[in-house]
């Protein structure tokens, strides 16, 4: 009996993620972008065996070297190098770690106590949710960059403090979602009947409504892992963020500023890998909500 | 209406009061004890210190001092600048016009290229022109707008010669500050040249800070004018036999419009976060600008404050906004 069930769950489960893919890989668009970042995952992954020298290494005699292709340019340091002597290219690789895990964490820490903030405030309702609501429209009231700014002044300059920051600056549009799902599933019948089959409020909030409010979630969580990594990068580039050696995308930029002209290809490149990446980011973003919103959803 | 009014203010009520909890948590919660935070490196004798916390009303029990503060900020004292000893309003109201030039430029950048890009694109549903238009507005919301900034001095500053790559007006010209608006001060004054100037001065920094307002306000004013094409009486005014400019133009998007304007009165906060980088990157001397020297030469008064009147600013354009629904859709009754 039980290892039938088991096999309906999971051929269920396999249906479902057919059905997902058939709506996601509609969009050719969004394969790209999925695929694109598939490889930025594997280069952050293998960053140490792929990238031709040590990220901070330092090779003197060959400072602000430019791209191979252009004159002057050596195959070595195929992207050129910065003002240190650096290769630019296994800095970029390198970055592509810190970016995609602050992003990552950033998204993380914001969705998960938003979601559970959210659900409480729906579920419980009264003084708790205006408690809470009003402390989300506070924070939505300064405008994130500048509040994150403030955070990290509070808290001092550095890539983790930066990601907490960032958190905390995108948590309201968790609490708002989430909230919103979970009036409107409050009324359903599925809730009511496993209230009175005695489930207690944690069973109801986590295991019965929860699980019904992922599609709008994901989608959020997928679009504000994007504008994660842009706003680490933007504090990184204020110099609020991480620092200095770090080869974060952000902070690279900023580092070479100063050869902004000199040498254009030490900001150009920092800056392409940022762009991609968040675009890639974007376009699953923009194909997931085709596929997961049953508004837009083609019957 | 008042009813309304009244109803929206007294929601925003309880968030004044929350900003100002974050703004005056902000230097308590600074590590160390506030004078010396204000103090820096120099430090000060154990004498000047308890001087400087009964001064500054440091010494007072917690719940007093917010009070204390609170009264102040509704009598419109901020508090003064620690770097320039003068107080924080008077250098925010400064400074204020520049980024509200800069801001205004930016969003009219936005509109007036996001609109049309937006309709086209939903007239000309799924063509190439389509595609385009979309994947270039996917791109621009993709941009991190501080390495666009330094690409376009490099490109039009450096290569092309065309633009300055900083500041407001040029150093040959000198402009009496009337209004705060470059362009319109250029103007008052006798000399020549100096609109050309302060206009070539505020093309790049308007872009780059109008980038990502352009392609929010393309995206969404094409899902906008798709949900309404698709409407019966969109049907029925092609029907009548009307020209498609009209019916695209004013059965169309003047129903369109509640979407668009939602948005572009969404772009402020962007707008204001966006002039931090963007204003960093140009020398702009404007709000974003004195909110990063602040917080770097740890003139705390000065952020608390900046942060309080920025929040102010964006609660009143939302405010604005609202109000405006009324006018552009008269169905909707405050």
């Amino acid at each position: 009996m039980t290892s039938m069930t088991a096999t309906t769950s999971s051929s269920v489960r396999r249906q479902q993620w057919r059905e997902f893919w058939f709506y996601f890989s509609a969009s050719k668009t969004a394969v790209v972008g999925l695929a694109f970042l598939l490889g930025v995952v594997l280069m952050a992954i293998f960053a140490d065996i792929i990238s031709p020298h040590l990220p901070a290494e330092q090779y003197r005699e060959f400072a602000e070297l430019p791209p191979a292709w252009m004159e002057g340019g050596q195959m070595r340091f195929f992207l050129g190098t910065d003002y240190a002597g650096r290769d630019m290219l296994s800095r970029i690789i390198h970055g592509a770690r810190l970016s995609l895990i602050a992003g990552c964490i950033v998204v993380v820490i914001a969705m998960s106590i938003g979601v559970l903030l959210g659900l409480v405030a729906g579920y419980r309702g009264g003084w708790i949710e205006t408690i809470i609501m009003r402390v989300m429209d506070t924070i939505m009231a300064v405008p994130g960059l500048l509040m994150a700014l403030v955070l990290v002044a509070m808290l001092g300059p550095g890539l983790v403090n930066a990601m907490v920051a960032i958190s905390i600056t995108y948590m309201p549009s968790f609490v708002r979602l989430t909230r919103a799902s979970t009036m409107s599933e409050m009324n359903r019948d599925y809730v009511t009947a496993s209230k009175v089959a005695g489930a207690g409020p944690i069973r109801l909030m986590f295991i019965s409504i929860l699980p019904n409010c992922m599609a709008p979630l994901i989608v959020q969580g997928t679009l504000s892992f994007s504008t994660a990594i842009l706003d680490t990068a933007a504090l990184g580039f204020l110099g609020m963020g991480a620092q200095a050696p770090m080869p974060e995308w952000g902070t690279l930029i900023a580092e070479n500023r100063d050869l902004m002209l000199s040498a254009p290809w030490t900001v150009t490149f920092p800056g392409i890998a940022i762009l991609l990446a968040v675009l890639a980011i974007n376009l699953m973003g923009d194909g997931l909500r085709d596929a997961l919103d049953p508004k837009l959803k083609r019957s | 209406m008042f009813k309304f009014l009244f109803k929206r203010l007294l929601v925003l009520v309880p968030v004044f009061f929350g900003v100002t909890l974050v703004a005056f948590g902000f230097i308590r919660a600074l590590p160390g004890d506030p004078v010396e935070v204000l103090a820096g490196e120099r430090g000060v004798s154990p004498q000047r210190h308890a001087e400087l916390m009964a001064q500054l009303g440091f010494d007072k029990p917690l719940w007093q001092q917010y009070l204390s503060y609170v009264g102040d900020v509704l009598q419109g004292d901020l508090g003064t600048s620690l770097i320039t000893n003068r107080p924080v309003v008077e250098e925010f109201f400064e400074l204020f016009p520049a980024t509200a030039e800069l801001a205004i430029c930016a969003i009219l950048f936005a509109v007036i290229l996001g609109i049309p890009a937006g309709i086209i694109a939903a007239v000309k549903r799924g063509t190439f022109i389509d595609q385009g238009i979309m994947s270039l507005s996917l791109a621009g919301y993709s941009m991190p707008i501080f390495w666009w900034g330094l690409l376009l001095i490099i490109l039009f500053s450096n290569i092309l010669n065309l633009t300055p790559v900083s500041g407001r007006l040029s150093f040959l010209f000198e402009v009496e500050p009337v209004t705060g608006f470059m362009l319109i001060d250029s103007l008052l004054s006798d000399e020549k040249g100096a609109f050309k100037s302060a206009l070539h001065h505020l093309v790049l920094p308007s872009i780059v800070l109008g980038t990502i307002p352009l392609a929010v306000i393309a995206r969404q004013t094409r899902s906008a004018m798709l949900e309404v094409l698709s409407e019966d009486y969109v049907r029925t005014a092609k029907a009548k036999g009307l020209s498609p400019v009209r019916v695209i133009a004013i059965h169309a998007f003047r129903n369109a419009m509640i979407t668009v304007v939602t948005v572009i009165g969404l772009q402020v906060a962007v707008l204001l976060a966006g002039a931090i980088l963007t204003e960093t990157i140009f020398g702009w001397p404007g709000i974003g600008k004195w909110i990063i020297f602040s917080v770097f030469s740890r003139d705390y008064f000065a952020v608390q404050g900046g942060l309080l009147l920025i929040a102010v600013c964006v609660m009143a354009v939302n405010l604005i906004v609202d109000l405006l629904y009324g006018l552009i859709n008269p169905r909707i009754l405050h």
